[in-house]
């Protein structure tokens, strides 16, 4: 399989494509844009659609309708726009309806900056819209994986009949790395119980619907959706770990900041200091079995991220509060360096330098 | 014995959750008597609005997507654009689609998306209880215009059909009412056409239906009417704005160096 140099937006781009998505509605923002730019290029030489939308809100209520028709669609956005979508990824969520919905990071609140950032954990895990719902949140931390996932964010949002986020930054997107593309056969599961494609005057017709005007009904409906996420977790969470066996220190990180955290501990080992690496690759469902068999010989947990610790309270939580969880990060666009998180390592191994 | 009137097969046989003296029961009707005759009920995707209209999608025997408030044109445009065989239409009031709609509206058309929007105008908010619309007529008392609808703070009503005539996507851009015989036979007259500009990738339909809301504007069925006919009409009058097919045609004849009508 021949390696080509891609950035990580052309890359995952071109995974989409081949992993069979037909549709992609979007509107332009930095730092995702090369990904809408490639998909403009190759969709229609390719079999598939490209929309440039009036605004956020338009795109991934395009993304409800094409998805509604059992269609594979995906849209991508940096920060602010995932907020302007939350009103449709409620809605999407709320009827059920599998996509693909690709964020590349930036800093935030407000216009905050174009540089790369992971301040948009919690909106990911824990707040797209309101109401109860979840989405699948997959965080790779190379352009390889970018393409690995898109495929899996797929077939998983198939599977289970719910949207998937792909949870990647400005690092990511903008960086160029050597990937390969498999051969991708992405799994499709049967639509056709669901999908609002025509009746063609041979069954009952089909409702994308998120309304339950009765609450009882409301509720029956959220506590099956709840059943099916019970099955995500049990079955989709999924974690790298690294030296983790002896760790003393374990570090949590995910997506492009882990790399940082990986040379840190690698770093860390050369001076004798047992720290190894935690990255959860599934943020929702957050892989806390494997953080609990990854920390049992751990003294102290320390979560390094791209922002003001917005993963410590699932870390904690995982861990049931039994080992200490320190935070190390910087937001705003600024990417912390080894050797920030290096002095870190030292501080809790008990002797700062 | 032979049938000689029953129910539309694409309408639902369930019963309506419509106010008494509501059009929307007519124009229901009219779109599902425009599928049945053209014989698309099972190659069509309706989309429904937030409003009165929400529960359409029990009422329409195609199959069925319930939009967000404002945005069932962009949601016809996923479903258009994915699927370009289906026929695709969105039902929508007039605070959905000539207020916080009105982007996806805009856009919709500008862009020629090829769709049909039956737009149902009866200038209050009716599902949440007769609120100010961007289509209130001035000096109209609603629940949030309890002095009347003042332009001045308020802001003048939208004309919807006018606007949007001026953009070259759409293609058949026309105001129709429901109060009279011969208005409700132009009206399906108009929705067939807007079904057929679709089939034949004309660009953007929209048919306004001028429509009454008895619950709301405190009147009887009967009064509805003949408020529509004395103060709506008058305002938002009837007529095509833009048909494209006129258009070319008259372009056609005064080429060939014949009037143009």
């Amino acid at each position: 399989m021949e390696k080509v140099l891609m950035k990580g937006n052309e890359a995952l781009a071109e995974a989409a494509i081949r992993a069979g998505c037909k549709c992609f509605f979007g509107y332009p923002i930095t730092p995702q844009t090369e990904l809408s730019e490639y998909l403009s290029k190759q969709m229609p030489k390719r079999g598939g659609v490209f929309l440039q939308a009036e605004s956020e809100v338009a795109a991934i209520n395009m993304v409800l309708g094409a998805g509604g028709t059992g269609t594979r669609v995906m849209t991508s956005s940096s920060s602010p726009g995932i907020s302007l979508k939350s009103e449709g990824i409620s809605y999407i969520a709320g009827s059920d309806v599998p996509c693909l919905i690709v964020n590349v990071e930036r800093g935030g609140p407000g216009l905050g900056s174009i540089q790369p950032s992971q301040q948009d954990y919690w909106q990911a895990t824990k707040g797209l819209g309101h109401g109860d719902f979840r989405l699948i949140i997959l965080a790779p931390n190379s352009v390889q994986e970018v393409v690995n996932l898109v495929v899996r964010a797929f077939e998983l949002g198939e599977k289970y009949r719910m949207p998937v986020m792909l949870l990647s930054d400005g690092l990511l997107g903008q960086m160029m790395e050597p990937v390969e593309f498999p051969e991708i056969k992405a799994e499709t599961a049967d639509n056709s119980s669901w999908a609002a494609c025509g009746t063609k005057m041979q069954r009952e017709h089909h409702i994308v619907n998120s309304l339950y005007i009765e609450a009882k009904d409301l509720e029956e409906q959220v506590k099956a959706r709840y059943e099916r996420y019970a099955v995500v977790e049990a079955n989709e969470s999924d974690a790298e770990c690294y030296l983790c066996d002896d760790a003393e220190i374990v570090i949590t990180a995910f997506g492009a900041c882990s790399r940082i955290a990986k040379s840190a501990v690698n770093k860390a080992r050369a001076e004798g200091i047992k720290a190894g690496l935690f990255r959860p690759i599934t943020l929702w469902p957050f892989p806390k079995q494997q953080l609990l068999d990854a920390t049992k010989n751990a003294k102290a947990v320390l979560s390094v991220e791209m922002n003001m610790g917005q993963m410590v309270d699932d870390v904690k939580l995982a861990l049931d509060c039994k080992i200490p969880v320190s935070f190390f990060g910087r937001t705003g666009g600024v990417i912390p360096s080894p050797n920030e998180v290096l002095e870190e390592l030292r501080k809790l191994n008990g002797g700062a330098q | 014995m032979a049938v000689k009137f029953q129910r539309p097969h694409a309408l639902c046989d369930v019963r309506l959750h419509y106010c008494a003296g509501c059009t929307h029961g007519i124009i229901h009707r009219l779109v599902a008597e425009v599928i049945d005759e053209m014989g698309i009920e099972g190659d069509t995707v309706g989309v429904c609005p937030v409003g009165c209209s929400v529960f359409a999608y029990n009422y329409f025997n195609c199959d069925m997507i319930e939009a967000p408030h404002g945005r069932a044109p962009a949601v016809a445009t996923g479903v258009k654009r994915a699927r370009p065989d289906l026929n695709v239409f969105t039902y929508q009031g007039d605070g959905d689609l000539a207020a916080i709609g009105t982007a996806e509206t805009v856009h919709a058309a500008t862009r020629g998306e090829n769709i049909v929007v039956i737009f149902v105008n009866n200038g209050t908010y009716g599902m949440t209880g007769g609120q100010m619309a961007p289509t209130t007529l001035p000096g109209q008392v609603t629940t949030t215009s309890p002095y009347g609808r003042d332009p001045r703070t308020a802001g003048y009503p939208i004309h919807v059909c006018e606007m949007l005539s001026t953009l070259d996507g759409t293609a058949l851009a026309v105001r129709t009412a429901v109060d009279t015989v011969p208005h409700i036979r132009e009206t399906k007259k108009m929705i067939r056409k807007a079904f057929e500009n679709q089939q034949k990738g004309n660009g953007f339909s929209i048919v306004e239906v001028l429509s009454t809301c008895p619950s709301n504007w405190g009147l009887t069925p009967k009064e509805s009417i003949k408020r529509l006919q004395e103060e709506c009409i008058p305002y938002y009058p009837l007529g095509i704005y833009k048909d494209v097919e006129i258009a070319q045609a008259n372009a056609d004849k005064l080429a060939m160096g014949g009037a143009a009508k």
